[in-house]
């Protein structure tokens, strides 16, 4: 049942908080005359803590649809909701050390971080295709602005250039395919159009859709080939938005890209415990192959960066391919581990992107060559990346080991061992790369003597980020429960 | 004018607008492109909302691509301004300082 406009606000708390405080920053922004205070970044924290807060209170079951269809409260959305939320809220911390972002305009910035937030509380809820567009660009529009944000600085602008124009290309492709799907279903509900497809054959223009959506949505996950944006937007962007695109939006990529082909091109088979597609395309190859390509490029390219948030860069395309391993066989296993992978990958993925901030602000740079010594100089700093570069790496016994388990064991239960041969080879290359920025931050001497002092704020923020990832890795059992038990979609 | 003439101009002007960001190296131009690509898609949308579907839902959804390719195409100009103001050219070829 869907539920009416007012009897939706009520369950719509979340959204309406982030809103609220987004239009309290314009307030402040328009009264405010410092234009470097504090004051934006805490009442940015207090609008998503207690967006965050509202999300924790919603209910998970029944879930329901509001707005007459737009948008689901279900286990999922709420999932995604507090995972995108919790990553704001460490990429406000972030912000707030940053010294990139240090004299330039704060309330904006803010702004724009919270309007991506908004979207991404949308698209992991969406479905219907209007709303699902709308809230893809919600997500897209300031992520642009917020890539060029250090202005008068070449390689952001260039940055914010090229994610303008491919994402503006990928968005117009997935809208063209969107067309089509209302054209051959003549509704853009989502669950509707699902229904329709399912009671036709599967002629050649539900596949030329379904390729163009997914160019959308694989833009939106750095999937290779849609990932040529993605380590020159890295690079040239601030790094606590770099640290922002690499979890948040991905994640919320991941979502809409699940929730999209479960609820438009799938149907459940209770018989076989997994999702049947439409047949006449082979999906476990098509994915497969997608998952395979997209681990094997982001990792051999890695190789060779000398640029730390490039090398990152590189690393986050190839954790996407690990993560589309869970969503090759269309299993609610498999999609449990891809939750529960996006949970530990958000805590390493931001530990590390922090220390790099901490490390750019005493050094002044972000190449490789920068971190030599680090081990003597700022032994907090080296021993917490090593942390997260081996728990990036999948080592045990670091959350990143379990997350990677849960993802390989699903595969190899159905029988794509093949899959699994080249994931846990990429495993190997990975290391190669990870390793080597360990080894020049304790085997190599410093180039410069001085302490790296990290400042009692960061120190906790590090080891806040730090201690889930060791933990994940020996007791992961709740995570796990709450990921299984967000793998439930609302199927109207 | 029947749904297959539609049909063949909105995927004429799909293919148009692949054309221009393949080869333009103008980001402005690029930019057309993909407004080109927008309003095929929109034809599709009116046109199936009046053969197919009578309902107006297709229609509603081409408001909000126009309404969307309009803040887009806003966002992007700023940033090509910005690029002008801090390389001197908006040709995409120019944007290569960031690669390896």
């Amino acid at each position: 049942m869907h539920l009416g406009n007012f009897a939706s606000l009520t369950l719509f708390l979340p959204e309406m908080a982030v809103t609220a405080t987004i239009l309290l920053l314009i307030l402040v922004h328009v009264a405010g005359k410092n234009r470097q205070s504090a004051a934006p970044a805490l009442l940015s924290l207090a609008g998503v803590g207690a967006a965050l807060l509202l999300v924790a209170l919603q209910p998970a079951s029944p879930g329901r649809s509001l707005f007459e269809g737009m948008v689901a409260l279900d286990g999922f959305a709420i999932f995604f909701k507090a995972l995108t939320a919790l990553a704001t809220i460490v990429v406000i911390f972030m912000s707030m050390e940053s010294r990139e972002l240090a004299g330039r305009s704060q309330t904006e910035y803010y702004i724009f971080l919270l309007s991506v937030l908004l979207g991404m509380f949308l698209l992991a809820a969406s479905t219907d295709i209007v709303m699902l567009y709308l809230s893809l660009e919600l997500v897209s529009i300031p992520s642009y602005l917020l890539a060029g944000y250090l202005k008068g600085k070449e390689s952001s602008t260039e940055a914010a250039m090229k994610y303008v124009v491919y994402g503006a290309t990928a968005s117009g492709v997935m809208i063209y395919g969107f067309s089509f799907l209302y054209g051959l279903t003549g509704t853009t509900h989502m669950a509707e159009i699902g229904r329709v497809l399912a009671a036709g054959k599967a002629p050649l223009p539900v596949y030329l859709a379904a390729v163009m959506v997914t160019v959308g949505f694989g833009f939106k996950i750095a999937a290779v080939p849609f990932h040529m944006w993605s380590p020159d937007v890295y690079e040239g962007a601030p790094t606590p938005i770099t640290a922002f695109l690499s979890v948040g939006p991905k994640a919320a990529g991941f979502a809409v890209l699940v929730r999209f082909f479960y609820t438009v091109f799938a149907s459940p088979d209770a018989v076989a415990g997994m999702w049947k597609l439409h047949p006449s395309i082979d999906w476990t190859l098509l994915f497969g192959v997608l998952s395979a390509v997209t681990m094997s490029v982001g990792n051999l390219i890695a190789i060779n960066q000398k640029n730390v948030k490039r090398l990152l860069a590189y690393s986050s395309i190839a954790h996407a391919g690990y993560m589309l391993m869970g969503f090759v066989l269309l299993t609610p296993v498999g999609l449990k581990a891809i939750l529960f992978y996006l949970v530990v990958y958000l805590f390493m993925n931001l530990g590390a992107f922090y220390v790099v901030i901490l490390v750019a602000n005493g050094t002044g740079g972000e190449d490789i060559a920068n971190y030599s010594g680090l081990g003597i100089r700022s032994p907090f700093a080296a021993v917490s990346l090593a942390v997260f570069l081996f728990a990036l790496t999948g080592i045990p016994p670091f959350s990143g080991f379990i997350g990677k388990v849960y993802l390989f064991a699903e595969v190899i239960n159905r029988g794509v061992y093949w899959l699994a041969v080249i994931a846990a080879l990429n495993s190997v290359v990975s290391l190669y790369y990870y390793a080597r920025i360990v080894k020049v931050m304790f085997l190599e001497d410093p180039q410069e003597t001085t302490e790296l002092p990290v400042q009692a704020f960061p120190r906790a923020v590090i080891s806040l980020l730090a201690i889930p990832t060791l933990l994940l890795g020996i007791y992961w059992e709740p995570v796990a429960r709450v990921a299984a038990n967000s793998v439930r979609l609302l199927a109207f | 004018m029947g749904l297959d003439k539609l049909l063949v101009i909105s995927a004429a002007l799909f293919c148009c607008g692949l054309y221009a960001i393949l080869t333009r190296r103008n980001a402005v131009a690029v930019l057309m492109g993909v407004e080109l690509i927008l309003n095929a898609a929109n034809i599709n949308f009116v046109a199936f909302s009046f053969y197919v579907s009578r309902v107006i839902g297709g229609q509603i959804f081409a408001v909000f691509v126009i309404v969307l390719a309009a803040a887009e195409a806003a966002v992007a100009l700023a940033i090509f301004l910005r690029m002008y103001a801090t390389t001197g050219t908006v040709e995409v070829d120019a944007a290569d300082h960031l690669k390896g």
